[in-house]
């Protein structure tokens, strides 16, 4: 009874800690910005597709590939940041939410034009594949190393926030926007940045995802939900609070999978609505 | 014409004013006809996009006109779907009776819904709505003894209407059913956006403290607007499963949800034409595009959903009025 358990809830951590890195960034900027973008997945499958061609057709290694796909998604998101998205912030959330559904419409053709309409098959080295026996439960290394990658992230990302100038800026950004410009913050600056470190950090879980959940072109709406539902549980422009709609949102996934196989999509949209009529900024949100 | 104010004219004329028909309108109606006498190969696709309309137009009613976004208007539709085919798979197959079994079953869910979607604004609102719609989905999947699951709903038969005529191969009557009804329903809601309960909504929409302040009951009337949208959505699933003859769960689907919230949008929100104007372009650019490549179609309507927003903040009708307006001040 309990070795079923201790998976489920591994799996479903790990799970969790995936789309952590998948939903991280698309939080902040909505904190940020109260910018509404939709498009935040398609940056996660262009970094499982950088992945997916270094190991297929130049023989990289899959390690020496994880930072390749975050620099590319977060060049790539920067670019239209600058030239697309930045005209937006002041409209409504109706005109941003439609010209980033455009941009996933239009990154789900090009990727089906460029890679084909089926699965990418991946290969990863031998040693990552496997599973330790523990305690006769056995625990896979992939999840192990998504958990200690997206761990190291998280420390990472909450130290810089709460111990460097550029983390208090962006800290001050979220909190008030306009006192934070008055202040002399180059929000704009900040916020470019903020959105290519989030779109790279979905750039790295889409290539990590490859090995959990597959990647095909259509990556970028099908995730979208999973990514707006840990966003919106979690409240924007929480870290904290992304981190633990991730969680509670990858074991409940998994462990209604397992338990209970019928009703498991079901249950997940119950716990959402459930909780945000409880709570509709979300669980750690401010306002 | 729109600068007139209650204070200038009297409210009843301000309102008579609003709701006087112009020529423009008539004309899109009388065009609405033309496919049957000009492209009789397409009348199939000029059902389904009349069909698509009216389930647009009953969004716009809540989104365009109260401010509520749903991203899970498709739970109405697919329950109205559902609902006329399990009647009819069980016996029932009278079509306009359909209409209204349909409507019913998602006006009294959607009256449900609406004590909840009252109560919410926001993401919170948006994301409530498509939770709502995938648990209905869920629903519908799994209880495939009644739906017939991943399947589809199989052996569903329409009876001639009103015991005349019968449904065709090529979608005539089809097509002359989804016109009539369609129109029907967008005169009541044109009659309805008119009237003062419209333009409370247009006042929630625009600023629900106020409408407080000035004693109206918001909370009352979303749920109201809300209740008649999912009855229109309803209406428009049965239509759906009427000419069509089959419902598969992409009727509830999430996609179905977007998809109409894009016609939307690009035809123009809060204008009525809105919806059918964008359910026209979008479906019109489907089925051209996917003859040419299947797969990269979504690659066209991407780009125009992008330009749309950058050129047209207020969709195709919107910037089909403007254009109107330049020129007619440059005329007189």
């Amino acid at each position: 009874m309990i070795g079923p358990v201790i998976g489920v809830l591994y799996d479903g951590f790990a799970y969790g800690m995936l789309l952590f890195l998948l939903s991280v960034g698309m939080s902040v900027t909505l904190g940020m910005m109260n910018f509404v973008n939709l498009a935040h997945c398609a940056f996660g499958m262009l970094g499982g597709f950088v992945t997916v061609t270094l190991i297929n057709k130049f023989g990289w290694p899959f390690l020496a590939t994880l930072p390749v796909a975050f620099l590319a998604a977060a060049a790539v998101s920067v670019v239209l940041e600058r030239i697309l998205f930045r005209r937006f912030y002041r409209s409504g959330d109706l005109d941003q939410c439609l010209l980033t559904i455009g941009v996933v419409f239009m990154s789900i053709a090009i990727a089906a034009y460029t890679f084909g309409t089926e699965q990418q098959p991946v290969r990863l080295p031998s040693w990552i594949r496997g599973s330790v026996l523990i305690g006769g439960q056995n625990f896979g290394v992939y999840r192990a190393f998504l958990i200690v990658v997206a761990l190291a992230v998280t420390a990472v990302l909450v130290g810089a926030l709460e111990y460097t100038r550029f983390g208090a800026r962006v800290r001050a950004a979220v909190d008030n926007q306009r006192m934070a410009r008055g202040l002399g913050i180059n929000v704009d600056w900040i916020f470019a940045l903020t959105f290519a470190l989030g779109s790279g950090l979905a750039g790295l879980g889409g290539s990590l995802a490859i090995e959990v959940v597959g990647l095909d072109h259509s990556f970028a709406l099908t995730y979208l939900i999973y990514v707006l539902i840990v966003v919106s549980l979690g409240g924007m422009g929480s870290i904290g609070g992304t981190f633990a709609a991730a969680v509670l949102l990858g074991v409940s996934d998994i462990a209604g999978k397992y338990y209970v196989p019928q009703v498991s999509a079901f249950l997940i949209y119950v716990l959402m609505v459930g909780l945000l009529m409880w709570r509709p900024i979300g669980l750690f949100g401010k306002r | 014409m729109s600068l007139a104010t209650p204070a200038d004219i009297g409210p009843t004329e301000f309102l008579a004013a609003r709701a006087r028909w112009r020529p423009v309108e008539i004309v899109f109606w009388l065009a609405a006809i033309t496919p049957y006498f000009i492209a009789a190969d397409y009348l199939q696709l000029a059902g389904q996009i009349l069909i698509t309309g009216l389930f647009a137009l009953s969004l716009d009613l809540i989104l365009g006109y109260a401010g509520i976004v749903s991203l899970g208007h498709a739970a109405f539709f697919g329950l109205g779907a559902y609902a006329t085919g399990i009647a009819s798979k069980h016996g029932w197959g009278e079509p306009l009776t359909g209409l209204l079994i349909g409507g019913l079953v998602a006006g009294v869910v959607g009256f449900g819904a609406s004590f909840i979607v009252a109560r919410f604004r926001g993401l919170a609102l948006i994301m409530i709505t498509l939770g709502l719609d995938q648990i209905v989905a869920e629903a519908a999947n799994s209880m495939g003894w009644l739906t017939g699951g991943a399947d589809g709903l199989q052996g569903v038969k329409t009876w001639p209407i009103l015991g005349l005529f019968r449904f065709d191969l090529y979608g005539v009557t089809a097509y002359w059913y989804a016109l009539i009804v369609t129109f029907l329903f967008f005169l009541l809601v044109r009659r309805m956006v008119n009237s003062p309960f419209g333009l409370s909504l247009q006042g929630i929409r625009e600023n629900s403290t106020r409408m407080l302040a000035i004693g109206a009951r918001n909370h009352a009337h979303v749920r109201t607007v809300f209740t008649i949208a999912a009855f229109i959505a309803g209406v428009a699933g049965a239509l759906l499963t009427e000419t069509t003859e089959t419902v598969s769960l992409e009727t509830l689907s999430f996609q179905r949800s977007a998809d109409v919230l894009v016609m939307l949008i690009l035809g123009g929100v809060g204008q009525l034409y809105g919806g059918l104007v964008g359910a026209l372009i979008y479906m019109v650019a489907r089925d051209q595009f996917s003859d040419i490549n299947p797969q990269y179609w979504y690659f066209w309507i991407g780009l125009l959903l992008v330009a749309v927003v950058v050129f047209l903040p207020n969709g195709i009708v919107g910037g089909v009025k403007k254009l109107g307006g330049l020129l007619g001040r440059r005329g007189t």
